[in-house]
């Protein structure tokens, strides 16, 4: 009992703090497709906290998709759909812009619509295209991609409202779903001399950091839930290696893995219902499987060397690991049914910490190639390896949950800071932090 | 030299050397004798110089032992190992400071030591925490073959979490890989 008080001391649970994290483009891509949100129309006397619109830019050009324009480039900031000029817009090679409006409905409640409109379609039939409908002309108004109805919201959910409405316009136009309601999880570590170790949960843009733990000694390895409501992490807290399972909104923690040796590398299983992790209390590194409601586990690897950084397929029949049997470390897919294992990386010396993506068509790996460590994507059918990043000490990669986008933790001068790249290796950008360290990225599932 | 000759050699000189010791007795009982009244304070005397010397070799040899464990211990203030970039293997030159660890261990039964395992930030912090480990549990080996007990041995793993020095040069990634004894 006393032990549990002293670990609640230690720990301080759920602290907002500032948002530490903002978003460096390093690398754009020409080929973006041209888009301009235009600053939303107001109406109303209470001051808004933030520009939806703003958001909603950064939050396409970030996909690495889209290249949207800035205020200062648009030719015109139409109210709505009846005030685009569709030649002004065309002439500046844009092909899609998305309008709005907000209106405060009462103190602290506002409410937005918005439109996403097809410019060459619009330029097309001048915004008045009409169609047989029970045997009139009528409007067809096909220019106009999608119109919102009016949503509601609190002024405290501007940033989430927002991030929604990128979801949609991304959805519209690239027929992927959007992932930028999403949250990552990541280690950081400060120069403070108390409790230096903390876990944060921030949105994927940096904004919203909730402090999830806070520890004298290392935290490791945060893996989320599919539902994302949880994160099983690692924690020295008891001077040794333990696997812990966090509810982020009860707050309470359940210690699940204090074997002896090593007790890392949780991956949730993507049903839930299970845990891969290494444990060594057997000798030497090994990969098992917990099954979280009885707890029992079952041995995966059995050699004298490391195997090591389990990661799900996405159907949950297959882990990918990491493994020193061939000599140097590489990556394994081991089917879980029969227990064989088929290797599946040969380029550079080392391939490490692989996942799937999503659509089960590549991994994204660790390659050290020349003594240098990058992020890489592998194709499964294939088996040709391209390289994505170009910076330094690359580690840690975690994936967007539509696949579009690998979060990782990086060198950059003598700080650890979390890096973006595209799954094509063409958009680039870094997420600095002021305050420390930052490492161990997991982008969370769909929440 | 041959058989014959070392015969000869024995046949001469033996008989001189039971000479000399046999003289050498009679001096020692004559003086005795002859030093008949003072014989008491004699042997005090000699009893007073044979105590002085017999401390003098307690105490040269306390103050050897002493030197010892002074060297043993100031063997033991080294309790880090440095490692080679990717390897484990315990280097020759920390063989006597393992010794004197193992040493101490050994006198101390009830001593427990853990062996914490570091990794430079190269690789990725799962494979350096497998690495770590392998580090620890190589020095613990070490140990135990120089006879320490297993249970008074454990280890601990933070792969590239803790590091010594955390500037991101060369030289720092070698003090960072290291092994570390804490009692």
């Amino acid at each position: 009992m006393k032990k549990i008080v002293t670990l609640l001391l230690s720990l301080v649970l759920i602290t907002p703090v500032q948002a530490a994290i903002e978003i460096l483009i390093t690398e754009g891509l020409d080929s973006a497709r041209p888009i301009a949100i235009v600053p939303f129309h107001y109406e109303g006397v209470a001051q808004m906290p933030v520009k939806i619109s703003d958001i909603i830019s950064a939050d396409l050009g970030r996909s690495g998709k889209f290249n949207p324009k800035a205020v200062f480039e648009m030719p015109q900031q139409p109210k709505n759909v009846e005030d685009v000029d569709y030649t002004a817009w065309t002439e500046k090679g844009v092909d899609t812009i998305v309008t709005g409006q907000i209106y405060d409905v009462r103190p602290g409640q506002f409410s937005v619509t918005y439109q996403i409109i097809d410019i060459i379609r619009g330029q097309i039939t001048g915004g008045g295209a009409q169609m047989l409908s029970g045997g009139e002309l009528v409007a067809s108004n096909d220019h106009i991609m999608f119109a919102s109805k009016p949503i509601s919201f609190d002024s405290s959910d501007f940033r989430r409202v927002s991030h929604a409405i990128s979801d949609k316009v991304f959805e519209q136009l690239t027929g992927i779903k959007g992932a930028f309601q999403t949250k990552i999880a990541y280690v950081l570590v400060t120069e403070q001399p108390n409790r230096p170790y903390q876990l944060v949960v921030a949105d994927y843009d940096g904004y919203n950091e909730q402090e999830i733990v806070r520890s004298n000694e290392p935290l490791m390895s945060p893996s989320w839930s599919p539902d994302a409501t949880k994160l099983a992490y690692v924690t020295f807290e008891n001077r040794q290696a333990q696997i812990f399972i966090h509810d982020l909104y009860s707050g309470s923690r359940e210690m699940i893995a204090s074997y002896p040796g090593i007790n890392g590398a949780p991956s949730w299983s993507p049903d839930g219902s299970k845990m891969a992790m290494v444990l060594s209390k057997d000798g030497n590194p090994e990969v098992y499987v917990m099954d979280l409601l009885t707890r029992r586990l079952t041995r995966i690897t059995n050699n004298r060397t490391i195997d090591t950084e389990p990661s799900w397929s996405p159907d949950g029949k297959s882990l990918v690991i990491t493994s020193e049997r061939g000599g140097r470390p590489q990556l394994y897919r081991i089917e879980l049914s029969s227990g064989k294992a088929h290797r599946l990386t040969y380029t550079g010396e080392m391939n490490l910490g692989g996942s799937f993506l999503p659509d089960n068509k590549g991994v994204v790996v660790v390659n050290r190639t020349r003594g240098n460590y990058h992020i890489a994507r592998q194709d499964l059918r294939t088996g040709s390896m391209q390289v994505l990043t170009k910076t330094y000490l690359d580690e840690s990669p975690s994936i967007s949950p539509n696949g579009n986008m690998i979060i990782y933790s990086t060198l950059h001068g003598q700080n650890q800071v979390l890096a973006l790249v595209s799954v094509d290796g063409r958009f680039k950008a870094r997420l600095p932090s002021g305050v420390g360290q930052v490492k161990s990225p997991a982008w969370s599932p769909y929440m | 030299m041959q058989p014959t000759q070392l015969l000869k050699y024995l046949v001469v000189v033996l008989p001189m050397l039971t000479a000399a010791c046999s003289t050498t007795t009679g001096e020692d009982t004559a003086t005795a004798t002859n030093a008949n009244d003072t014989a008491t304070t004699g042997a005090l005397a000699q009893n007073d110089a044979d105590s002085v010397e017999v401390m003098t070799l307690q105490k040269k040899r306390q103050m050897e032992i002493e030197e010892e464990e002074k060297k043993q211990a100031a063997l033991r203030q080294t309790n880090m190992l440095f490692f080679d970039f990717d390897d484990s293997q315990v280097e020759g030159k920390y063989f006597e400071v393992l010794e004197a660890h193992a040493a101490y261990l050994r006198a101390n039964p009830g001593a427990k030591v853990v062996i914490e395992g570091h990794c430079d930030e190269r690789g990725t912090p799962e494979y350096n925490i497998a690495l770590g480990e392998r580090r620890a549990k190589s020095v613990a080996k070490y140990l135990q073959n120089l006879g320490v007990t297993a249970s008074q041995i454990s280890t601990v793993s933070y792969g590239e979490e803790k590091p010594l020095d955390k500037s991101r040069t060369e030289a720092a990634f070698s003090k960072n890989r290291r092994a570390v004894l804490v009692y």
